[in-house]
């Protein structure tokens, strides 16, 4: 039995029909039939059947199309021996460092420090343009930075010099257009979390005779550190799995200078059609995705779930 | 003395970092109402609404926008009577693994959703499905339902259940208790998961992007990429215009729900969704 027991008061008001252990499960059962339904298929489905055809040749074209047989662990070998695909996940890496690590989360650490006892003017000019980055769909975020970047565009009029940033640059310049878009997210977190910081520890230790960096250093970031390790987490998620900006911005080039590993699966599976060599790809992120996920976890103290 | 320079430094530094931000904004924004755009920003004093009346047009802009409507607007009405029905029981029955639950469907909104297409993709061509709306639709709101639930949930645990023994005692069963009861007590809260949902889906570009095979069913989203992606021969200054247009219903979305979501950013304590 799932079904632990239920309000009393529920029971009575239940009207009656069948025994009761099962009225009770078809109570828990029949209002989330149709998340659970849809959950399974197009969710828990794609993802177990991945792990099938991961171990196929299948592909959308050709013989395999028809016949796809089961391979082993070749697509795995494949993947592995394939310098465009250690290349991807070199610049993935990168590219969570740079751009989620580094830049978002110090960012928006700073952004949410600055603002700290700032008059509410400040806040929302600071707030709007920097949430506004945000909530901006991706793909104009992408037009966005295409013309910041651009040889006659903002950034190069603004510092006198030329330069075709995306193709002298391509993995700075979509780091710096991660950043841009993603420090509101990290920003929202650490302000909640500063808000929660008691002010007279901070006080206490200033009288002492403590330095900003010390009371920053020793007090502020320990207390919020379990913040900090949930913003890191999520920020490493949605930035793992980052594909639009970059695919609108430099396709993955020049040649597969910015191609990280969702653009790379995004070539194999979607315009090589390697369905089986693709899915293979997927895997491997999902499983990078779900130790995240895992540790996110465990951080997070959740109550009352 | 030295909190006055304190003082400065922060707000200079606030400065610097507001207009670095404010820098790619300014190309999209200034070029939207300048009738000969080029990818400069150059400053001039021109001022004129033809882009936008040029992109006016049902091809360009009214039809993706309406495709755009309907995928995220029915993703977002089906996701939160789904996401409502599910969050019913796990708020008001002692469900014996309903912790179980809660932390899967956390742990799924981890998963990456950009990995999944591949195998969603394999799936619809099997099965016929690709190109179908509907059938994307179901899938955008199953990858929506686990943090959907997980916010309803909390939204519903709000509303106290004394409210709803009245309505036992009258006899009413759990369909009505939520519909006539529970529903309208959380109705802000139900507004706040569907706009949250929209703007997700609105912003979309991967799903319809691989899923749907015709340009007449492609979203804003996929319309103004491949406008965008032969620049060559753009007219910039109405792709700045589009970009103002396409952009406009989501921030006005989330100025909306702003205040409610401001809650959703503290891990401190327990995570509220």
């Amino acid at each position: 039995m799932t079904v632990a027991t239920a309000p009393a008061s529920a029971v009575t008001g239940t009207p009656a029909g069948g025994p009761p252990r099962r009225r009770r499960v078809l109570r828990w059962l029949l209002p989330m039939a149709p998340a659970l339904v849809l959950l399974a298929l197009f969710l828990a489905g794609p993802i177990l059947w991945s792990v099938y055809i991961a171990f196929t040749n299948e592909t959308l074209t050709g013989s395999a199309s028809v016949n796809s047989s089961f391979v082993g662990l070749d697509n795995f070998a494949r993947m592995f021996g394939d310098p465009n695909f250690v290349n991807s996940f070199l610049l993935t890496f990168v590219f969570v460092i740079g751009s989620a690590v580094i830049g978002q989360n110090t960012l928006g650490l700073i952004i949410a420090l600055l603002q700290r006892g700032r008059g509410r003017v400040t806040r929302s000019v600071v707030n709007g343009v920097v949430i506004g980055a945000w909530v901006m769909p991706e793909i104009v975020a992408a037009v966005c930075w295409f013309s910041f970047l651009a040889e006659d565009g903002t950034l190069n009029t603004v510092l006198g010099i030329s330069q075709e940033w995306l193709y002298t640059a391509p993995m700075l310049a979509v780091i710096l257009a991660n950043v841009w878009r993603g420090t509101a997210f990290s920003m929202l977190v650490y302000s909640a979390a500063l808000s929660e910081v008691p002010p007279d520890l901070v006080e206490a230790a200033a009288v002492d005779g403590a330095s900003p960096l010390r009371r920053l250093l020793h007090i502020t970031l320990p207390l919020i550190r379990r913040s900090i390790m949930s913003n890191l987490m999520l920020i490493t998620l949605q930035t793992l799995a980052s594909f639009g900006l970059i695919y609108a911005l430099t396709g993955g080039g020049p040649g597969t200078a910015s191609q990280t590993t969702p653009l790379y699966m995004y070539e194999q599976a979607f315009r090589y059609f390697e369905i089986g060599y693709g899915s293979a790809i997927a895997l491997v992120m999902l499983v990078i995705g779900a130790l995240f996920s895992l540790v996110y976890l465990r951080l997070i103290k959740v109550e009352d779930a | 003395m030295t909190r006055i320079a304190a003082r400065g430094a922060a707000l200079l530094s606030l400065l610097v970092i507001t207009l670095a931000f404010l820098g790619p904004f300014l190309w999209v924004l200034i070029s939207s109402v300048q009738p000969e755009a080029a990818l400069s920003a150059a400053p001039t004093a021109t001022f004129s609404l033809d882009n936008f009346k040029a992109v006016l047009t049902w091809e360009t802009l009214f039809l993706p926008l309406i495709n755009s409507i309907v995928i995220s607007g029915s993703t977002a009405v089906l996701t939160v009577l789904v996401a409502g029905l599910a969050a019913y029981p796990l708020s008001r029955y002692q469900l014996r693994y309903r912790r179980h639950f809660m932390l899967t469907l956390l742990f799924t909104t981890g998963l990456p959703v950009t990995a999944i297409l591949v195998p969603v993709y394999a799936m619809f061509f099997r099965f016929n499905l690709y190109g179908s709306v509907p059938a994307m639709v179901l899938f955008l709101t199953a990858s929506s339902l686990p943090f959907s639930i997980w916010m309803m949930k909390n939204f519903m645990d709000g509303v106290p259940v004394s409210l709803e023994e009245a309505a036992w005692v009258d006899g009413a069963g759990w369909v009505q208790s939520l519909r006539a009861v529970v529903g309208p007590l959380m109705a802000p809260g139900i507004a706040v998961v569907a706009i949250f949902v929209f703007v997700g889906q609105w912003g979309n570009f991967f799903a319809p992007f691989v899923l749907l095979d015709t340009p007449d069913k492609q979203p804003a989203a996929v319309t103004i990429y491949t406008f965008f992606s032969q620049y060559g021969q753009v007219a910039y200054g109405q792709l700045a215009a589009f970009s103002v247009l396409y952009t406009a219903p989501a921030v006005v979305l989330y100025v909306a729900v702003n205040k409610y979501l401001a809650g959703s950013f503290n891990f401190g304590g327990s995570v509220k969704g």
